[in-house]
């Protein structure tokens, strides 16, 4: 078990990167905060409906980890998903106009804030049932890997399969935790540790809460650690995991402790915490940090670049809430009875028959 | 973007005869129906519980480790709500799964991945991401099993969207139907049966496909319709030829898929017996018998000239002892009294 925290100065790959690499980060991190701000102010507006989950405090985990990873490598998660489609080069125009339920939303409107795929970007969803996008994401990977090494087809590949403290102790995350290790399949699974399952805080739903790796360890997986609110600190450690899990044909484990600032959900009032705690990780923001960073340290942007940075984000994701609002609403003759077989066929149905629906905005 | 590979349309004109002397067993239909699309699909895998070393649990896949090799002849865990979705991950990747259920039964622990994640894939990504995957294996009694291993899924699971359900009554259809289902781009349930897998009939060598939503008419009489799925099928055949004895004669339906359902046929056939008997292993509340029922009386009402009668498993968990058994299951004793009483000659 290699357990990593910040250790500056000792191998640290960011060091190496180009500095609009960083700046990159920094305008996708400033990216996803604008949008869940501008989200959350839609959904109080009933602008938005369903089950809505913030991402604010944990940018730095898919920022980081996306980094380390290839393009064309998968990726799954769970239902506070908005940050991985956003942090994968979804067009915020789409992720908005899914949320509310308009046409051109990244799955036309019928999945809503918890399902955003993006099969450009190598998104597979959005999953709302915890856990259950695990055994998936085996899949994927084992798809990645049986198609580089069966059909001779595509490169090495690794599935980044994210979930959520609360799914540790769902059944289906430690079955595909058993396949992964006993087939060996290059899925790295990615706890997004933030301490809390809904109103639980981990202690009172999870065995060995402080020692999570060992889950990992009892499925011939190796683990490691990584402090989540720093993005180079996610990106230093792990990049070269990352990199050896892919070499290697083999799954990870990431217990990535992080902290959202809001509530699990938008109707959470949030008694099972203090504000004093919310405000100590809020101390050490990760956009706070990076911008520090390339402020202070790297020096390869000034105050007003800053601002200006600050306010082109503001303006595109203005502009993503204009086009969802503008954007039209599904016509249900044509959407209702679409999209559900790929290939339909009379008699499917005793209401109707189905149809092919309109071509996905995204592809 | 995820590259799409084509995959070709079957060939549903070429129906070679269901005569002839190549007499193999049922489960040695489903076999060649996996090897020969296996061999031109190397997409295509099988995976489950003891589908490889040991050669199938029922020995659908016995050989096919030797020829296909372990990648693609997979030996998994108990663990079926895992490789369910592995499944499913693999077939949104790119792959063609065959997912073996070594018993339907076994599947309820994967309803999670087989239910809420295959059959919705595709509408809740707004049409980027389907799910051809193929789930197959035992439904219904196997045999003094007792009641949790003895489920018909049919009416079940028949009620989610997105999939299709095929059920096959003969080696003849179970080759057809099994080389359709694997060239299809949706999810299908694939229902066997332990007490057919030994059944033996021809089935020609030669490449064909059955489609989906043909009903196939294994009887011709023109006083009821008798209209079945899978196994019951032998024993609506049974007790038609019983009934002739009594001078009333039935056209037997065999549905071959639940979802699509034919219901043209049956439509054609009430219309000259103006009578049916729907038989299917589901219980009563919600099965599929209701559901074809239900359709029959919207569309076909003005046909009818007597209620529409039901056969189905009793409504009670299936119970051990082999007369209970017998007495709780659809037989042909008890298709024929519905016959009879649909035809007013009870």
């Amino acid at each position: 078990m290699s357990m990593t925290t910040t250790d500056p100065g000792v191998n640290r790959p960011s060091a190496a990167l180009a500095d609009d690499i960083l700046l990159g980060w920094l305008r996708k991190m400033l990216l996803i905060r604008e949008f869940e701000i501008r989200t959350m102010a839609a959904y109080q507006q009933a602008k938005i409906g369903g089950f809505c989950h913030i991402y604010n405090g944990q940018e730095a985990v898919v920022t980081g980890t996306f980094a380390a990873i290839n393009d064309d490598d998968p990726i799954i998660t769970a239902y506070r998903d908005h940050g991985h489609a956003l942090a994968r080069g979804m067009d915020p125009r789409h992720c908005m106009a899914e949320m509310y339920g308009r046409v051109s939303g990244c799955a036309k409107g019928k999945g809503g804030s918890m399902h955003m795929f993006d099969k450009p970007n190598w998104l597979f969803g959005g999953h709302g049932i915890v856990g259950a996008q695990t055994p998936v994401g085996a899949g994927l990977a084992f798809g990645a890997k049986y198609t580089h090494e069966v059909l001779k087809r595509g490169p090495k590949k690794v599935c980044l399969c994210f979930l959520g403290d609360g799914a540790i102790n769902q059944g289906a995350f430690h079955e595909a935790m058993n396949l992964a290790g006993l087939f060996s399949i290059p899925v790295i699974y990615i706890i997004e540790n933030n301490g809390y399952s809904m109103g639980t805080a981990i202690h009172r739903g999870t065995t060995m809460h402080d020692k999570l790796y060992k889950k990992a360890e009892a499925n011939a997986i190796e683990p490691i650690e990584i402090d989540g609110m720093d993005v180079l600190n996610v990106y230093d450690k792990f990049k070269p995991y990352a990199d050896m899990l892919r070499e290697e044909q083999r799954p990870g484990f990431v217990d990535l402790k992080t902290y959202r600032y809001q509530g699990h959900s938008m109707s959470d009032p949030q008694k099972y915490r203090t504000k004093e705690e919310v405000g100590e990780y809020q101390d050490r923001d990760p956009i706070n940090s990076l911008a520090h960073h390339v402020l202070s340290q790297r020096e390869c942007l000034t105050e007003d670049e800053f601002k200006a940075l600050q306010k082109e984000v503001k303006a595109q994701v203005k502009e993503a809430v204009a086009f969802a609002e503008a954007d039209p609403a599904p016509d249900p003759e044509a959407e209702l009875y679409s999209d559900v077989y790929a290939n339909p066929q009379p008699n499917l149905s005793p209401i109707r028959d189905y149809v092919e629906g309109a071509k996905n905005p995204l592809l | 973007m995820p590259a799409t590979i084509e995959t070709p349309k079957p060939d549903f004109t070429h129906t070679p005869s269901r005569d002839g002397d190549r007499v193999i067993q049922f489960r040695e239909a489903l076999r060649e129906a996996l090897s020969e699309e296996m061999r031109k699909d190397p997409r295509i895998f099988l995976m489950g519980e003891e589908v490889a070393q040991y050669n199938g649990a029922y020995k659908v896949s016995q050989g096919m480790l030797d020829e296909f090799g372990p990648e693609r002849i997979i030996d998994t865990p108990i663990s079926e709500n895992g490789f369910a979705g592995l499944g499913i991950g693999a077939a949104m990747y790119g792959l063609r799964p065959v997912i073996e259920f070594m018993s339907w039964s076994f599947s309820l622990v994967a309803a999670d991945q087989i239910l809420n994640n295959a059959p919705k894939m595709l509408y809740m990504s707004g049409g980027q991401w389907g799910c051809p995957i193929v789930f197959r294996g035992n439904d219904g009694a196997g045999g003094q099993l007792g009641s949790t291993h003895s489920w018909c899924i049919e009416a079940l699971y028949s009620n989610v969207p997105g999939l299709k359900m095929a059920i096959p009554s003969c080696p003849y259809d179970a080759k057809g139907l099994l080389k359709t289902s694997l060239l299809d781009d949706d999810p299908v349930f694939f229902l066997e049966s332990e007490r057919m897998l030994g059944d033996k009939a021809h089935v020609p060598e030669e490449e064909y496909y059955i489609p989906f939503g043909k009903a196939a008419l294994r009887r011709e009489g023109s006083d009821c319709t008798v209209v079945s799925f899978g196994r019951p099928v032998h024993f609506c055949l049974d007790a038609a030829e019983e009934l002739a004895k009594e001078g009333m004669n039935c056209d037997v339906l065999d549905m071959r898929t639940v979802r699509p359902l034919d219901l043209d046929a049956i439509i054609e056939s009430i219309r000259k017996t103006n009578r049916i008997v729907v038989v299917d292993q589901s219980w009563p509340f919600a099965s599929v018998a209701s559901e074809v029922i239900t359709q029959v009386c919207e569309h076909g009402f003005d046909w009818l000239d007597a209620p529409p009668v039901r056969v189905n498993s009793d409504d009670v968990p299936t119970p051990y002892a082999k007369e209970l058994e017998a007495a709780y299951l659809p037989n042909a004793h008890k298709i024929a009294q519905a016959v009879r009483t649909a035809c007013g000659r009870a």
